[in-house]
């Protein structure tokens, strides 16, 4: 019978319709995969580890070096915004309001007269807090209830994989919406709670899954056979075969994390003003979207780049780390 | 001649280089006739059916000389569509493994039957039952039931029945079988191979035999060609190549299959690898790894010397390998 | 095949029970289930508490689901904060937002393929470089931001629609939203049917069926498009459900008054009666359409048993 394994992958995706999934591998088209090409062997290469060949590969690659620069400066800009904006994206004067770009205020004014450009420097720190630490939560919840399950199986996984199709089949904005709105707390911490809650399946799921794989291995077998006690499997054997995969859906999960918290914002029921988010700043722009359209593109730009950026790494190290390919 | 292969080059452009897989190959087959070719994996002997064929791969592959007659015209020169009407009608090919070679989602029926109502605009009712005959044909038992069934419903020996079936469906003129039993049980390996044999002399018709095994040629094939790193390096009815091969590569061969009466002994193994298509020894491409090699074979490539009026050797001391 | 349809069936209700449970749990915990019903003024304390008693919220919030889910398979979802049956607003939401998911889907199955075999036809050619980077951007951009930029452009700017859609929601003028809703599984369904093409491309089969002599265009559809279409269609069927439940961003947006246009609502005014009734039904929609697609996937695919 047909498990769960056809379905693509589900992620929560700011999106509204909660949709990641295989961002499609490119296999690479190596002359050996081909049929009907005779061997063509290359010079013998030494082997190397999985981790040093991932990165020899990706410091090659464009777009894996102009995703990190854009994260680098995101971080960056996060962590000291006022190195490059000089006002407060709090100090609006109403006077001002939808007016378009000048000198000293490249992005022009929003509605309520605040600087889009101090806004959406600003905004940054919200969106990388967000997806860093959502992630981060995801992550460790997600590897350690996939890793358990998968490792002790039985009981425990089924109960798990029921719980986790109950977490799938709950749309992800509206249970943003349900769960948010009620939380008055204008603090990031409610939403990364609220991605965390409905984040860790997807986690749990491909965890689980790579390490059932580790499990058969031969040499974890044979570790098993020598007597090693469960600790010392999991921690030296198995985790190490989980952790690429879960460190790349995790990735590109961040991008999609950030996005859902803007769209919370937009929503109404993720930050809140005064904080500043470039998913309130879209919201507040898109009544005048007539007359100040630039209030709604920046923050827009700022956001799409953003989320790109860490898709498009994702993607790479994806490419880099999947052995399969090369 | 109903084919004949002459002078053909292909090569493969790849990330790392150009892959020379095949380097003048020429061969012929009558109609009647079975040509086995011989040779290890990568030695040009699949891509150069591909090429007879049209279906290789392009790119990477590219044909870059040679010509191959087939029923007295050049196919290498005719328009796409024409040699896709001589495809499946008038030469058939026949793959190693049916199972994924037939398609999982369509009825084995549908895909026997898309030869007559493409090939021969018969309307579907017809072709269904043509199916079922040539079902019947290659002895699949309940033929009438199975021919709504799909291909992994078949045991390994049955799909590779089927295949046969398809290659045999428009009758054509020449049938190239591409390792046709590699991926079958040694005991199905024999039914499966005199099927064949028994099809080609009821329907008169070519047969391009493509193999590893020297076992399998000995009682089918008329002709041997043996191929290394993409030429012919020997050419000669069966019986002859059995008695005395005429060159190193052939007599390794044969050597390196054991026999009954050498029990005990070691088997015979060909020093070496066979050579990167990127990067060919020049001279004899077989030198390296040959017993007579000398100082000639590794400048001056052999030319398929004739050594009678049926046979070809592309060694220098053919009469050596001779007289051994 | 029944036994199979049977089995699922009845994994379904531990999922179902657990997925309604929790949002009715999220509703009545978290949210005060009664402050929608006095309008927008807090009730009083005495209104508050008959309220409390005729609603039977004064009883285990258990006891509370189980006569709520009871209600539920009599038909009988409650009222809405404005008086109205809550099936009343279904009846009139649901048909806008499945015309919505409707264009949604169609628009998946015409670009999203075709722009999908086309580029996995054509593998590392301008168009397939463009086009995956195009999904990409695509994906990255939050559909509410894709979906006022597009309304800035087409509806604003250049008035080729009507920058929202009329209480009546006609098929012609949810076409942009339909777009909008469908951009990010658009983007999915062209790179998965590109991996799906360029993976078969290459396989044995459509290497016999050119050795059959079969013309391109009968290779590339029977033969190719036939199987690389199978995690397609399965993706395209679990979309069904996530784009109902997902189309709240997108009715926002356009002010579609669909399912999510409602649940928004609801959500606002905390009104439980209208979230969780919605929530049931979308919910079922969601299982029974992965359940269709794994019927589905046997009929593409006759490999599949099903015991």
């Amino acid at each position: 019978m047909p498990d769960h394994q056809h379905e693509p992958e589900r992620a929560i995706a700011g999106t509204g319709m909660g949709g990641t999934m295989d961002l499609g591998v490119d296999e690479a088209e190596t002359l050996e995969k081909r049929p009907g090409v005779p061997d063509g062997r290359g010079p013998q290469e030494p082997p190397r580890s999985l981790w040093s060949d991932a990165w020899r590969d990706l410091r090659r690659n464009p777009v894996f070096i102009v995703s990190a620069l854009v994260i680098l400066f995101l971080l960056f800009i996060s962590l000291w915004p006022s190195a490059i904006a000089s006002g407060s994206p709090l100090k609006c004067d109403l006077s001002k309001a939808q007016q378009g770009s000048r000198s000293g205020h490249p992005f022009g004014f929003d509605g309520q007269g605040c600087d889009v450009y101090t806004r959406t420097v600003y905004g940054a720190r919200t969106s990388v807090a967000v997806g860093v630490l959502a992630t981060l939560g995801v992550a460790v919840l997600g590897s350690v209830l996939g890793a358990l399950a998968g490792f002790f199986g039985g009981v425990w996984d089924s109960v798990l994989s029921r719980i986790t199709d109950v977490f799938f089949a709950i749309p992800v904005v509206l249970g943003g919406l349900v769960l948010l709105s009620v939380i008055t707390s204008n603090t990031v911490w409610p939403v990364i709670g609220f991605i965390v809650l409905l984040g860790w399946p997807q986690i749990s799921r491909i965890a689980r899954g790579s390490v059932i794989t580790a499990k058969q291995n031969d040499y974890v077998q044979a570790a098993r056979a020598l007597g090693a006690s469960t600790s010392r499997l999991m921690l030296r054997h198995i985790a190490p075969n989980a952790v690429a995969p879960v460190i790349v859906v995790a990735t590109i999960a961040l991008g999609t994390y950030i996005a859902l918290e803007a769209t919370l914002s937009y929503l109404g029921v993720g930050l809140k003003p005064p904080s500043v988010s470039w998913g309130i700043d879209i919201s507040a722009a898109s009544p005048y979207i007539r007359n100040a359209p630039h209030a709604l593109l920046w923050p827009s730009g700022a956001l799409a780049v953003t989320v790109l950026a860490f898709i498009m790494l994702g993607d790479a190290v994806r490419d880099a780390l999947d052995p399969k390919l090369r | 001649m109903l084919l004949e292969v002459r002078d053909l080059h292909v090569e493969f452009h790849t990330r790392d280089g150009v892959a020379k897989a095949v380097n003048g190959v020429g061969y012929g087959v009558d109609a009647g006739e079975t040509l086995a070719v011989l040779g290890e994996s990568g030695s040009g002997k699949s891509v150069t059916a591909q090429a007879i064929m049209g279906i290789l791969d392009v790119p990477p592959g590219r044909i870059t000389g040679g010509e191959v007659v087939f029923q007295g015209r050049d196919l290498l020169t005719l328009k796409e569509d024409e040699r896709r009407r001589i495809r499946g009608a008038e030469m058939a090919m026949i793959f190693q493994d049916a199972l994924s070679s037939l398609n999982p989602v369509i009825s084995v029926g549908d895909q026997l039957g898309e030869m007559f109502t493409v090939h021969r605009g018969m309307s579907r009712k017809d072709a269904r039952a043509k199916a079922v005959e040539l079902m019947d044909r290659v002895r699949i038992p309940a033929a009438r039931e199975r021919v709504r069934q799909y291909p992994h419903q078949f045991s390994g020996g049955m799909r590779q029945r089927i295949m046969i079936a398809m290659a045999l469906a428009l009758e054509p003129a020449l049938i190239i079988a591409d390792e046709p039993t590699t991926a079958l049980d040694v005991t199905v390996q024999a039914q499966v191979m005199e099927l064949l044999a028994e099809l080609r002399r009821e329907y008169h018709m070519g047969l391009i035999l493509i193999t590893h095994d020297l076992g399998v040629v000995a009682d089918v094939a008329d002709r041997i060609a043996v191929m290394y790193a993409g030429r012919i390096v020997e050419s000669a009815p069966v019986h002859d190549i059995y008695k005395a091969p005429a060159h190193p590569y052939t007599r390794g061969l044969l050597d390196s299959i054991p026999r009954l009466d050498q029990k005990g002994q070691e088997l015979y193994a060909i020093k070496g690898l066979p050579p990167n298509l990127m990067d060919i020894p020049p001279g004899c491409a077989f030198h390296p790894r040959c017993p007579l090699a000398r100082d000639v074979c590794r400048t001056d490539e052999p030319p398929l010397y004739e050594v009678s009026a049926t046979r070809g050797s592309a060694c220098h001391f053919w009469r050596e390998c001779l007289d051994d | 095949m029944g036994r199979y349809v049977v089995r699922r069936l009845l994994q379904m209700i531990p999922v179902f029970i657990g997925a309604t449970l929790l949002i009715f749990l999220m509703v009545n915990v978290m949210g005060d289930p009664i402050a929608g019903l006095c309008g927008e003024r807090r009730c009083d304390p005495a209104t508050a508490a008959r309220l409390e008693r005729e609603f039977g919220l004064d009883k285990p919030v258990w006891q509370q689901y189980l006569t709520y889910m009871g209600n539920v398979f009599t038909g009988d979802f409650g009222t809405a904060f404005n008086g109205q049956e809550v099936t009343e607003l279904m009846s009139t939401a649901f048909p806008v937002t499945i015309r919505l998911t409707l264009i949604a889907i169609l628009f998946e199955i015409v670009i999203g393929v075709t722009l999908g075999v086309v580029t996995g036809l054509r593998r590392g050619r301008p168009v397939d470089t463009g086009v995956l980077l195009l999904t990409l951007v695509v994906i990255s951009v939050p559909t509410f931001v894709t979906g006022l930029l597009l309304q800035l452009l087409l509806g604003v700017k250049w008035g080729w629609i009507r920058p929202s859609v009329s209480s009546e929601a006609p098929f012609d003028e949810l076409i942009l939203p339909g777009l909008v809703l469908a951009s990010v599984s658009l983007a999915y369904v062209t790179r998965l049917t590109r991996t799906s093409i360029a993976e078969n491309r290459r396989s044995d089969y459509v290497r016999t069926a050119i050795a059959k002599g079969l013309p391109r265009h009968r290779v590339v559809v029977r033969h190719l498009l036939r199987n690389s279409l199978i995690p397609v269609v399965t993706f395209i069927g679990a979309d069904i459900g996530f784009l109902m439940g997902g189309a709240i961003v997108t009715e926002r947006i356009f002010n579609i008054h669909g399912v999510g246009y409602q649940l928004y609502q609801g959500i606002l005014r905390q009104n439980t009666q209208t979230v969780v009734g919605f929530v049931t039904v979308l919910v079922l929609v969601f299982l029974v359409a992965n359940l269709v697609v794994d019927l589905l996937y046997a009929v593409l695919d006759p490999r599949i048993r099903y015991a």
